[in-house]
C-alpha cells in the first residue's frame, strides 16, 4: 500500500512537470493550429535567463521565473512578427521545416552564448528541503511544481472559457475570417496567445529544470515527449492535457518502478493505444 | 665550384624529400551535437602536447586532421577513417570518443597499415578487435573494480547496483558485482535504466525499498547525472545514510559547477582528476585550460587525448616517419612514462594503458568552486575485463 502511495506521488509531480512543459504547445498546436516545434526551444530559453538571472545575477528565484517569463516573450515577439506571421494557415510541412530550422538556431546560440555545460537554477532552501508526508520523503521543490501544474491549468481554463478574449480566441481559431468580419483583430489574438504560449513554455523550462537540466540540447531531447502530450491528451485541450500528463506519468513512473529494463517500453504502448482508440486525442475536437 | 654547389643543393634537397614529411594523424571525435564538449576536450588535449613538446618530431612535422561523428555512429566512423586512410593518406588514426565508432574502425587496421590510438573508448574488448590498437584513456572495468573494494571496506555489505542500459553500464555492473563478491559483499540487485530517462525518483524508491545499505551507479557523465544524484538527496536517501559509490564519470570536473552541493561528499573512482597534484598535471592543466578557454570545461577527455599524442610522437619517433604499423606498435609496447594522471604504462600484452586509480571525494575548494580531491591510490591498476572476458 505504502509503495502504491509512493509510486503515486511520483506520478503525480512528474505528470505535473509535464503538464507545465506542455500545454504551451496544446495552445499553439490546438488553438493556433501551428506545429510549433520549437517550443522546447522557448521553454530552453526560459531557462537560461532564470538560470542566468539567479545565479549569475544572484536574484531571488521568484524574481528569476518572472523574468524568464518576460524575457522569452521580449525574444518571441519579434519571432513572431517577422517568422511565425508568416506560417499560419500554412501546411504543417511548411511548419516543421520553419519551426525546426528555428530551434537549430537556437541550440546554436546557446551553445555559443552559453556554453555546451548543463546550467542549474538554484532553488530557495524552502523548496530544497526534503518533506516528510508521513509514508515517504519527497522535495519540496515537487509539491511546488505540483501546485504550479494546478494553478496553471485552472488559470488558463478560466482565461479561455470565461474571458472576453477567449471567446475570440476561440472565435478566431474556428473561422477566422468570419470573426475578423465581426471585428475582431485577430492577428492581436494570435500575437498575444502565442506571447501566452510562450510564456507558459519559459514557466514550464523554469519549474521544471530540476526534472529536465538545461543544456543546448534541451530544445531537442525532449521534443517527442511534449509531442507525445499534446497528441494524447487532443491539441488545444486543457482538461485533456491534464489528463494525458497524469496518465502518462502514471504509466511510466509505474513501468520505471517495476520493470526499469523494460524503459520506455509501456509508455510507448500507452500512447500507442490512446492514439489508437482516440484517434484525435483524449479530448480532442473533430475537425 | 658550380658543380660542387649543384650536387650540395642536390644532396640537400633528396635529403629534404627523404626526411622532412608531413605526418598526417586523424582525429575522430564528437565535436559538434550534444557531446560537443566532450569533443573539445580531444582537441584541448592534443592541442596542449603539441603547444608544449612542438609540432614536429626529428625532422617530421605532425599535421592533426579532425574529422566529426557527433553520436555514436559506427557507419560513419568506418567511412571517415576510411577517408583519411585513403584520401588523407593519415599515417595514424586517434580519437575515438565512443566504442561502436572505435569498433566499427578496426578492421581498417592492417590492411591500411595504420595504428588506432584509442582516446576515450573505454569498453574492454577493443583491444582485442585487431593488434594494432592501443588505448591511452581507461576502461569501465579498470575504473569500477577498485569501488567494490572501498564500498566493502567502507562497512557496506549490501549494495544494490543500479546502471543505464548500455554497454558500458552494463560493464560497469559486472565489474562491480565480480569485485564487491570477491571481496566478501552481496550485491542484493541489479537494476537497469534506460538512458533516457528523466525522472529518477521511482528508482530511488526501488533502491530505498531493496534495504541496500549502499548504492553503486553508472551513467555517462552529462545530463542525467544531474537528475540522478538530485533524486538520490531530494528522496531523502542520503539522509537515510544509503552510501553512494560510482565511477568517475558521475562527477566529471565539467558537471561538478551544476552538480554543485548536491554532489558533496560522494566517492567515486577514476583515472584522471583535474586536482591532481603533481608538476606535470600542473603543467598540463596550464595549457589544455588555454587551448579550451574555459578551464572549467576541463575534463577526462583531454588527458587520454595528451597521452594519446605521446604515444603518436614515440611511434613516429621509432619508426622515423615511415609508415609501418606493426613497428610503430612494438615500439610502444611496455613504454612507461610521467603522465598528467600520474605514473602509466602501456602493457605489452593488451595494448591497454596499466595506471593508477584514484579514489576520490567532491570537495569545495576555499574560492567555492567544487572539485574531485584524491584521497587514495590503487596502484597499477590493468584491466580486469579482459580476464573477465576470458
Amino acid at each position: 500500500m505504502q509503495t502504491i502511495f509512493s509510486i503515486g506521488v511520483d506520478a503525480l509531480a512528474y505528470g505535473m512537470v509535464l503538464f507545465v512543459i506542455s500545454i504551451g504547445l496544446s495552445v499553439t498546436m490546438g488553438l493556433m493550429r501551428v506545429v510549433n516545434l520549437a517550443h522546447g526551444a522557448f521553454a530552453m530559453i526560459g531557462g537560461y535567463i532564470a538560470s542566468y538571472a539567479a545565479r549569475d545575477l544572484g536574484l531571488a528565484y521568484a524574481l528569476a521565473v518572472l523574468l524568464a517569463v518576460a524575457g522569452t516573450i521580449l525574444i518571441a515577439i519579434p519571432i513572431e512578427r517577422f517568422l511565425y506571421r508568416r506560417i499560419y494557415g500554412q501546411p504543417e510541412l511548411t511548419q516543421v521545416l520553419m519551426t525546426i530550422g528555428i530551434t537549430f538556431c537556437v541550440i546554436g546560440i546557446a551553445n555559443y552564448v552559453f556554453g555546451p555545460t548543463l546550467k542549474t537554477i538554484p532553488t530557495p532552501d524552502a523548496l530544497r528541503e526534503p518533506v516528510s508526508l508521513g509514508f515517504r520523503t519527497v522535495s519540496a521543490h515537487r509539491l511546488f511544481v505540483i501546485g504550479c501544474g494546478a494553478a496553471v491549468a485552472l488559470g488558463l481554463w478560466y482565461f479561455i472559457e470565461r474571458t472576453a478574449f477567449g471567446v475570440k480566441l476561440r472565435a478566431a481559431v474556428d473561422n477566422a475570417a468570419m470573426a475578423a468580419a465581426l471585428g475582431v483583430r485577430t492577428e492581436i489574438v494570435y500575437a498575444v496567445s502565442f506571447a501566452v504560449a510562450v510564456g507558459l513554455a519559459a514557466f514550464g523550462g523554469v519549474v521544471g529544470a530540476e526534472l529536465l537540466p538545461i543544456e543546448p540540447y534541451y530544445a531537442l531531447r525532449y521534443m517527442v515527449t511534449f509531442l507525445v502530450v499534446v497528441s494524447v491528451g487532443g491539441a488545444g485541450s486543457i482538461p485533456g492535457a491534464l489528463a494525458a500528463c497524469l496518465l502518462l506519468g502514471a504509466i511510466d513512473t509505474t513501468g520505471r518502478y517495476l520493470m526499469p529494463e523494460f524503459g520506455e517500453f509501456f509508455f510507448y504502448l500507452a500512447v500507442i493505444a490512446i492514439v489508437w482508440l482516440f484517434p484525435r486525442g483524449l479530448a480532442g475536437r473533430a475537425k | 665550384m658550380k658543380k660542387l654547389a649543384f650536387a650540395a643543393l642536390a644532396a640537400a634537397l633528396m635529403g629534404g624529400v627523404a626526411h622532412a614529411d608531413t605526418i598526417k594523424v586523424g582525429v575522430i571525435g564528437p565535436f559538434s551535437g550534444p557531446f560537443a564538449l566532450q569533443g573539445k576536450n580531444f582537441k584541448a588535449g592534443i592541442d596542449a602536447y603539441m603547444a608544449l613538446n612542438g609540432n614536429t618530431v626529428g625532422d617530421d612535422t605532425v599535421e592533426i586532421i579532425y574529422r566529426d561523428v557527433p553520436t555514436a555512429d559506427p557507419a560513419q566512423s568506418k567511412a571517415l577513417s576510411q577517408e583519411l586512410v585513403v584520401k588523407e593518406g593519415v599515417q595514424y588514426l586517434a580519437g575515438f570518443y565512443f566504442t561502436p565508432d572505435a569498433m566499427a574502425a578496426t578492421p581498417l587496421l592492417e590492411q591500411a597499415n595504420v595504428p588506432m590510438i584509442v582516446m576515450n573508448a573505454a569498453t574492454s574488448a577493443i583491444v582485442t578487435k585487431s593488434p594494432y590498437v592501443v588505448r591511452t584513456s581507461f576502461t569501465t572495468w579498470q575504473t569500477s573494480t577498485p569501488i567494490a573494494k572501498v564500498a566493502f571496506d567502507g562497512g557496506a555489505k549490501k549494495i544494490i547496483s543500479v546502471v543505464s542500459d548500455y554497454g558500458p553500464g552494463i560493464d560497469a555492473e559486472a565489474a562491480f558485482k565480480a569485485g564487491f563478491e570477491k571481496a566478501g559483499g552481496e550485491v542484493v540487485e541489479a537494476i537497469r535504466m534506460p538512458l533516457q530517462t528523466n525522472d529518477f525518483s521511482p528508482i530511488m524508491q526501488r533502491i530505498k525499498d531493496s534495504g541496500a545499505d549502499g548504492v553503486f551507479a553508472f551513467l555517462p557523465s552529462g545530463p542525467t547525472t544531474l537528475g540522478f544524484v538530485k533524486a538520490f538527496n531530494e528522496n531523502g536517501l542520503k539522509d537515510a545514510g544509503i552510501k553512494f559509490f560510482a565511477p568517475g564519470d558521475l562527477t566529471q570536473e565539467s558537471d561538478l559547477p551544476a552538480l554543485g552541493e548536491a554532489a558533496l561528499g560522494l566517492t567515486t573512482t577514476f583515472h584522471y582528476a583535474v586536482s591532481h597534484d603533481s608538476p606535470e598535471n600542473k603543467k598540463f592543466v596550464e595549457a589544455a585550460g588555454k587551448a579550451i578557454g574555459n578551464p572549467a570545461e576541463l575534463s577526462f577527455p583531454a588527458v587520454g587525448a595528451y597521452d594519446g599524442m605521446h604515444v603518436i610522437y614515440k611511434m613516429i619517433e621509432a619508426t622515423g616517419g615511415e609508415q609501418d604499423a606493426a613497428k610503430a606498435v612494438e615500439a610502444v609496447k611496455g613504454l612507461a612514462w610521467e603522465s598528467p594522471r600520474g605514473p602509466v604504462s602501456i602493457d605489452p600484452e593488451t595494448r591497454h594503458i596499466t595506471q593508477n586509480i584514484y579514489l576520490r571525494e567532491v570537495a569545495k575548494a576555499a574560492d567555492g568552486t567544487y572539485y574531485n580531491k584524491e584521497i587514495q591510490t590503487f596502484e597499477k591498476q590493468g584491466d580486469p575485463g579482459l580476464e573477465a572476458a576470458k
